[in-house]
Order: structure tokens, then C-alpha cells, then sequence
């Protein structure tokens, strides 16, 4: 077996077929679903700031406009809500969050974006996902956050894990461009939030 | 001072990569690695490195390299380019080589690598390999997401990148007897996962028709253009993993075949799965060459991968000196019985 990957819908096994076969990966399979263990899910919880300003979020006034609301109230209703990470992928240390609040639920764009800045935090369906590096994109773009996701060359894991909680705590475009600062010299380290700290 | 291999010019698109980058796609890392893992073994072969050293691969346009060390051996493997070996990095006129071969340069000597023909991209394998830390348990580069190679990037002019051995080993140069590049007939696939988006006469259209390599093609994935295949149920998926050689249907019906740089998880239905016997003869299919598909089983896939294999094994057999004669090919490639990426250029 080479990669396991799990997504919302499927889990992708690539195995070497000529050191195993497909049957017995499915027996394997069928033997750990018939017996579940219950796995360490707790996780952490991260409150990561997010510049929500249409001067960097191109999508914002429309997802206003198509939803009914106001971009103020798009901010607070996304920004309410503790999202569950469901699974990392598409790009390195990118996870998807959810559930974006009903309200939000908008389809993906019909025509994707060729590029989009790194950091863009973007919605689609019921996920949410900040996307760590410039890449191609079909999301609805709302806001952009200076956290680094993942310093591979340090050697550490990614920030974010399937089953940590993840708050967004809105921040000006002056104060955005100061974490960025930070976070280009390596400063920005967030730390998850104290369990005593989040239930007082 | 440290022995490398300095970059003159960088050419288009030169990357340091190696077998890939294996047990990081469920954190959204690709695997990365030789587009075309064959001729990148090839070259390893030539010098007599393990298969999965770091080598550079050379799209589009080649590199100068010059020799910051008092001897470094090289092989070039792959598509075809002109190789000239200068007597020093300012010299316009210098010796022709041959590709599939070893060379050894001394010390301010350059190779000079023109553009890249008849494929997409050729690798030079330097003996012992450089000298650079692997980032996930790989030297391959990730270019998107800046990880590993030489600064997670492409190989820019001043580049010095170090050698493991201070100079070549004393012994003869060495060329690939019975090895070149074969673009088969039709590319194998088989069928699914999502085949069910797609109706029988979809599917039907998608093998029957030719497609060319649209201009977009990079190592993320290869974007055809052709008979567009229409879903018949939608193409908004949820997201799931991505197998190499996944072929995806975006919304416009314009197949996409999936690469070593590929995203690690989407949300397109994927009609078919190239086969991975195949893959390397696909990743030297250049921008405008057509390429059709052919539906085969599992069973069938998995005979072709055991035949690739034994071929790509046989490679160090078909390394012999380059002054000698020809060995006895046809009798090797007889026995491993090769097929696809393999062609005996003595018959």
C-alpha cells in the first residue's frame, strides 16, 4: 500500500497490485468497518484571523447580492460559526471545514478562476477552505488569512488535522498586512486555544 | 571548494526530481517525481546510481551545466535535444554528443542542452547523485507548493548545486543498448471510477475519438482537446482522491489526464485511469501530439505493469561500454518479454 487517502466520499487506497491484491485489501477493509475503533478525535481548536474586505475578497459583494444579505452580515455569519475539519487535500496542508452555515450554501463557480492569491479563504457548498498556495480555483473567494498552513521545509506537520475545530476572528485590511509581515519572517506561530480559556 | 554542477542557463524548465515523493497525498501533497520515471532510470542506469536518485529533468529548452569539481560524469536519457560538451561555458562550438550515454566533464567544461524534441522531456543523472537534503523523504520538486529540489523551485543561472563525489569514478563511459522511446499506439486505460456520470454512448465516443495535447499541458496534468464528452448526470462531485493517470471530465467535456504534480483530491467525475505501465510513454507525449485511448481490464493492466517492470529491472543489462560491441539485445528483450516504452533499435 503506497497512499491511503480519505475524502467525505471515498477512501483511495493505491497499493502495488503485483505485492497485493485488490481482493485482499478489500478483505483487510471489510474486516476494520466490521469492527470500528473509536479514534482520538478531539482535537484542537485554532482561532486564525481573517481579512474579510472586498478589496481582497473579489467574491464577497456577490455572495452578498446572490444570498440576500449584507456583506456585513455574510462576515458575522460565516465568522460564528465553529468549524469541524473534515479532511486535508488538493493542495499541501489545505483543509476542508464545515458545515458553512445554510445561509451561505452557494455552488461552485461555473467558470473557475485560473489563479487566486495564496491565503484566499473561499466557500463552495456547505465547505470551506483557505487555500495555501496560488493555485486555480472554483471557490467563491470571501476573505484572505496570513497563516501559514504548513512550513514543510521545518520538518512539522500541518496547523490544521481531520477533527480539529477552527474559529475565524475577522481583522482589518491594516492589521492583515501586519500578520503577513509576520508571517514572512517567520513570526506568525499560532498556538491553539486553551480548552479552560474557550469554555469560560 | 564544494564540488557541484553550476548552472550556466537555466533552459525553461529544470527541476531536480527523482522516483517521487510517496505517504504525504492525505495531507494534500502530490507525489511529484519523473514525468517519465523510465528514461529518469535510464539515466541513473548510465552512471550507475540506485533508480530513485535525484536527476535533473529538462523541459522545453535545456540547461548549461558547467563542472565546479574536478570531474563529474553525467548521462542524458530521455527525449531527443543537441548536446554539445564546451570547452568552457562562454564557448559557442564544442563537441556533439549522443543522448543515452555517459560522459564525464572536467573541471569548467559545460554541457549544453538545446531544445527538447520529439517528447517532453529529457533527464540528466550525474554519478553519485547531488548532494541535497530530501524534503518528505524526496528530492523531487514540487513547484506549486515550493517543496523540495533545489529551493523548491526551478534551477536558475548561478544555481550551484552540490555533488556527492568530488570526481568521477576511473572507469569507461558507458550508452543504453537497445533502449528509445516508443509512443504507443493507443494509451491503456481501465475504465471508472465514475464511469456512471456517462452514458454508454459517451463513453463509447471518448474511446473512439483522437485527442491532442492541449497548450496548457504542464506536470499537474495534461489538458486534451477533442470530442467533448457530456455528462449525463452533472459533474459537481464531492471530493474525493486522485489516482495517477486519473482522466477527469471537467464541465466544458474537454478530458484532463492526471499527472505527477496532480492535486491530491477533486471534485470531477473521472471517466478512466491510465494504467500504470503507461504512464511514463504518457508523460513524453508533447503539447499537440494526439493520443487515443484503448479500455483494458484489471487483469490485463496489471500483466502490462508486471511486463514494465521487468523491463525497467533489465535496464542496468542494457548499460554496456560505450566503445564495446553490441550485446546480444534481442535475446534480452526476448526473455523479459518488453513491450510498450521499449523498442530493440537494432531490429
Amino acid at each position: 500500500v503506497c497512499e491511503v487517502v480519505p475524502t467525505f466520499r471515498s477512501l483511495l487506497v493505491q497499493y502495488d497490485p503485483l505485492a497485493i491484491s485488490c481482493d485482499e485489501i478489500v478483505r483487510h477493509a471489510d474486516r476494520m468497518l466490521a469492527r470500528p475503533q473509536a479514534a482520538d478525535l478531539r482535537g484542537r481548536h485554532w482561532c486564525l484571523p481573517v481579512c474579510y474586505d472586498a478589496t481582497i475578497a473579489p467574491d464577497l459583494e456577490e455572495v452578498a447580492a446572490r444570498t440576500g444579505l449584507s456583506v456585513a452580515q455574510v462576515v458575522e455569519r460565516h465568522s460564528a460559526v465553529t468549524y469541524h475539519v473534515y479532511m486535508l487535500g488538493f493542495l499541501p496542508g489545505q483543509a476542508y471545514m464545515g458545515d458553512v452555515p445554510a445561509e451561505l450554501e452557494l455552488p461552485r463557480r461555473e467558470t473557475p478562476r485560473a489563479r487566486i492569491p495564496a491565503g484566499s479563504l473561499a466557500i463552495a457548498t456547505t465547505v470551506t477552505c483557505i487555500f495555501p498556495l496560488e493555485s486555480p480555483c472554483g471557490w467563491h473567494i470571501i476573505g484572505r488569512s496570513p497563516v501559514p498552513l504548513w512550513d514543510t521545509a521545518s520538518g512539522a506537520v500541518p496547523l490544521l488535522a481531520p477533527g480539529d475545530r477552527v474559529t475565524f476572528a475577522p481583522v482589518s485590511v491594516r492589521e492583515y498586512e501586519d500578520l503577513v509581515r509576520e508571517a514572512s519572517l517567520g513570526r506568525l506561530k499560532p498556538v491553539p486555544v486553551d480548552p479552560m480559556e474557550a469554555a469560560a | 571548494m564544494r564540488p557541484a554542477l553550476r548552472i550556466a542557463a537555466p533552459g525553461l524548465l529544470t527541476t531536480v526530481q527523482d522516483l517521487g515523493r510517496a505517504g504525504y497525498q492525505h495531507l494534500g501533497v502530490p507525489s511529484s517525481g519523473a514525468l517519465d520515471a523510465v528514461s529518469l532510470q535510464a539515466a541513473n542506469a548510465l552512471v550507475g546510481n540506485p533508480p530513485n536518485t535525484g536527476a535533473l529533468e529538462i523541459a522545453y529548452l535545456g540547461p548549461t551545466l558547467v563542472a565546479d569539481a574536478d570531474s563529474v560524469r553525467v548521462a542524458v536519457a530521455g527525449a531527443a535535444a543537441v548536446i554539445d560538451i564546451l570547452p568552457d561555458e562562454f564557448a559557442t562550438v564544442g563537441r556533439r554528443l549522443s543522448g543515452m550515454r555517459s560522459v564525464c566533464l572536467r573541471r569548467g567544461e559545460a554541457l549544453r542542452i538545446g531544445a527538447v524534441t520529439g517528447g517532453t522531456v529529457l533527464y540528466v543523472a550525474v554519478e553519485g547523485g547531488f548532494d541535497i537534503v530530501p524534503v518528505l523523504g524526496s528530492v523531487s520538486t514540487y513547484l506549486r507548493g515550493g517543496i523540495g529540489g533545489w529551493q523548491g523551485r526551478a534551477l536558475a543561472a548561478g544555481d550551484a548545486l552540490p555533488l556527492r563525489l568530488e570526481r568521477a569514478a576511473e572507469r569507461e563511459e558507458m550508452r543504453l543498448d537497445g533502449f528509445s522511446l516508443k509512443r504507443p499506439a493507443r494509451i491503456r486505460v481501465v475504465i471508472g471510477p465514475q464511469h456512471d456520470y456517462f452514458s454508454e454512448g459517451e463513453i463509447a465516443a471518448f474511446f473512439e475519438s483522437e485527442y491532442a495535447v492541449g497548450p496548457s499541458a504542464d506536470r499537474m496534468g495534461m489538458r486534451l482537446t477533442g470530442r467533448a464528452i457530456r455528462h449525463a448526470r452533472g459533474f459537481d462531485l464531492t471530493s474525493d482522491g486522485i489516482a495517477p493517470g486519473s482522466i477527469q471530465i471537467p464541465g466544458n467535456g474537454q478530458p484532463i489526464v492526471l499527472l505527477v504534480d496532480r492535486q491530491t483530491t477533486g471534485g470531477y467525475p473521472k471517466i478512466a485511469t491510465v494504467i500504470s505501465a503507461d504512464l511514463a510513454a504518457l508523460g513524453q507525449y508533447p503539447i499537440g501530439a494526439k493520443v487515443a485511448f484503448e479500455a483494458v481490464s484489471v487483469a490485463a493492466a496489471q500483466a502490462a505493469l508486471r511486463q514494465h517492470r521487468a523491463g525497467v529491472a533489465a535496464l542496468p543489462e542494457m548499460v554496456v561500454p560505450l566503445a564495446g560491441a553490441r550485446g546480444d539485445v534481442g535475446a534480452r528483450l526476448g526473455r523479459c518479454n518488453l513491450i510498450s516504452g521499449f523498442v530493440d533499435a537494432a531490429a
